[in-house]
């Protein structure tokens, strides 16, 4: 009994799941008269399917070309990615195992101050930012974005950093520092490659987060660099047909699902286990 | 890094905290070549005191020195001393071989030579076999010599063991307490320090027994003098598993008398001491079942464990609690009579304050 309503569950949240995306797959490779004449499911069987859609966002047929956005997304994804995890799994590893403070306000203020960062919402930073960015010169800049976005990512690395560095033993930073490795050389050389399960799932995060963001592209960002989700959204608001939406709404999307499916296997293999028992 | 010839001298050490006294005025030199038994209770201060010669722990007051150097200035990093933890810490990414050689090739020996001696040193230990694995995939006494085989392939000038053997269970235990006395003794040319709880590891082990309490050594000397002559009550309860018994007795007239339940005559060792009131102890293993005479009682049982070959049995006298230890497994009920009596020959004799006045001798 437990097992078919647990097995019901996960079939109907993946149906709830997988209906809408492999909807978009199959209406992006639809002629125009399987869209307009009522519902289509079933490709060779209820229409022919074409490739215009897809011709229509890789420049192929002129109309649209997502690859450039597709590179600004990736690049400034990149890197805002690189320098979170960079600073941020320091930042992490300083929490976790040193103490820090002035008065009353010690290290969980210090990563409480650092998560509160994501509780504003967005909107509320896009006037300053835009501010800030238009007198440093960097609007409408792969760095100007990349840097607005390393101030997002970062709070989450840390934040889910500290928690992995936190169960780590502490006394294999010790056994290192005691062979003659200096706190960094500790962290570098036996923290660090025992982070990386967390290191992965942080830059997992980051890499969505970064990827997927739309507001800050839009508001600070103009016609010299226009990422993926804002290039999606501007064919939303023409007369651009369903087919090609929702091709470029899979094309979005691709790259990302392929990183998982990559990511998940590494996830499985990392583990910490027996370091002590 | 060759093991060198040079003391390790502690000059009124201490350490505290806003709170609490964790280290109090600690003075001693450990010569190299001896092991050093620190014994006492859990918080006693001997993971405090390994930790403050590590440098993991900064002392408030006091100075170390390690031969010509002062030791307390160097960073941890480069203070070359070698430390093996209670739970096995190794690098969990590292195979059994690379654990052993990441200490040699940090202190700037050649690949090929770290090489050759990790596996000497695993060929010490019996791991040789395991050296492709990771840590993870060994049993823990395996771990834990893994640890140790770190610990040892420096050759460092001090060589710190808190508790090695306290997460293994008893057949293990005596097994690599056999062979750590061979192996620390033709390999260790430093001083070597190891903590424990047990006094059988400590009497087995040890060059030298320090006993630690609150903080404090508060008797140090040859193990087997330490056992035979406690300088207070203190040590006695330290230096024996299970505790000594202690009541209160007096000797009056030729006589000692423990509450008017039980008297015997005065035995020899205790033949100068003044008429007054005083504490006696009992080891365990001394106190007799049985006995009709004066000098036994008749109590009942409140506890009977087995602890290995041995029963131990706590009976409640009118005059207090007596620990009892039997050779072999028996069987008690709790709430069932028994009458023990005491022998006048093994009593140690403590003054009121705690320190010793008597001891029985060998």
């Amino acid at each position: 009994m437990k097992k078919i309503l647990k097995y019901s569950f996960i079939f109907i949240w993946s149906t709830f799941v997988l209906v809408p995306l492999s909807w978009a797959l199959v209406t992006s490779f639809k002629p125009p008269a399987a869209v307009n004449n009522g519902a289509t499911f079933i490709p060779w069987l209820q229409f022919q399917p074409t490739l215009d859609g897809w011709k229509d966002i890789t420049g192929i047929s002129g109309y649209a070309n997502l690859f450039p956005p597709l590179i600004n997304s990736a690049t400034v994804t990149f890197f805002s990615t690189l320098i979170s995890l960079t600073f941020g799994c320091m930042a992490a590893y300083g929490l976790s195992r040193f103490s820090y403070g002035w008065k009353n306000y010690k290290n969980p203020d210090i990563i409480f101050f650092f998560i509160s960062q994501r509780i504003m919402p967005p909107a509320v930073l896009a006037v300053p930012f835009f501010i800030l960015l238009k007198t440093l010169h960097l609007l409408d800049t792969k760095l100007g974005l990349v840097l607005v976005l390393t101030s997002g990512l970062m709070p989450i690395v840390v934040w889910l950093l500290v928690d992995f560095f936190n169960q780590l033993p502490k006394e294999i930073d010790e056994m290192a520092m005691l062979e003659g490795c200096n706190p960094f050389e500790a962290f570098v050389r036996t923290i660090l490659p025992l982070a990386r399960p967390g290191l992965t799932v942080a830059g997992m995060f980051a890499i969505i987060f970064g990827w997927n963001d739309l507001f800050f592209a839009l508001v600070l960002t103009f016609t010299n660099v226009q990422t993926l989700p804002v290039a999606v959204v501007a064919l939303n608001g023409t007369v651009t047909p369903f087919w090609t939406l929702s091709a470029s709404a899979i094309f979005s999307i691709l790259p990302l699902v392929g990183l998982a499916f990559v990511v998940e296997r590494f996830l499985s293999k990392g583990g910490f286990a027996g370091a002590v028992r | 890094m060759k093991g060198s010839t040079v003391n390790l001298d502690l000059r009124s050490v201490s350490v505290d905290t806003e709170t609490e006294v964790i280290l109090k005025d600690i003075s001693f030199k450990f010569e190299p070549g001896k092991i050093y038994v620190l014994i006492g209770r859990t918080t006693s201060g001997k993971t405090s005191l390994m930790r403050t010669i590590a440098g993991l722990i900064e002392p408030t007051d006091g100075e170390i020195h390690l031969g010509e150097e002062r030791l307390d200035e160097v960073p941890i990093w480069d203070r070359g001393i070698a430390m093996v933890y209670q739970q096995f810490i190794n690098y969990p990414h590292r195979t059994v071989l690379n654990n052993v050689e990441f200490p040699l090739l940090r202190a700037g020996v050649s690949k090929a030579d770290a090489k050759a001696q990790a596996l000497a040193m695993l060929e010490k230990v019996g791991l040789s076999e395991f050296k492709d694995r990771k840590p993870s995939q060994l049993s823990g006494g395996q771990q834990q010599r893994v640890a140790i085989a770190r610990a040892l392939v420096r050759n460092t000038r001090v060589i710190l063991l808190d508790e090695p053997l306290m997460n293994l269970d008893y057949k293990l235990r005596e097994q690599l307490r056999e062979e750590f006395r061979t192996l620390f003794k033709g390999t260790a040319d430093g001083v070597t320090i190891y903590a424990t709880t047990e006094p059988s590891e400590a009497l087995f082990l040890g060059d030298e027994l320090l006993v630690m309490h609150e903080g404090r050594v508060i008797q140090h000397g040859k193990p087997d003098f330490v056992f035979e002559n406690p300088s207070s009550i203190d040590v006695a309860q330290i230096v024996n598993d299970p505790p000594m018994t202690i009541l209160d007795a007096e000797i009056k007239d030729g006589k000692v008398n423990i509450g008017n339940l039980i008297t015997f005559p005065t035995p020899a060792h205790l033949k100068s001491e003044k008429d007054g009131k005083y504490k006696i102890g009992t080891r365990a293993s001394e106190v007799i079942l049985g006995g009709s005479e004066s000098n036994s009682e008749e109590g009942t049982v409140s506890l009977s464990e087995v602890s290995g070959s041995e029963t131990l049995l706590y009976v409640k006298l009118n005059v207090g609690e007596v620990v009892l230890q039997l050779e072999g497994i028996h069987d008690y009920q709790i709430g069932q009579a028994v009458t023990i009596s005491l022998a006048p020959n093994r009593i140690f004799l403590f003054n009121m304050d705690g320190t010793l006045c008597a001891a029985p001798g060998n």
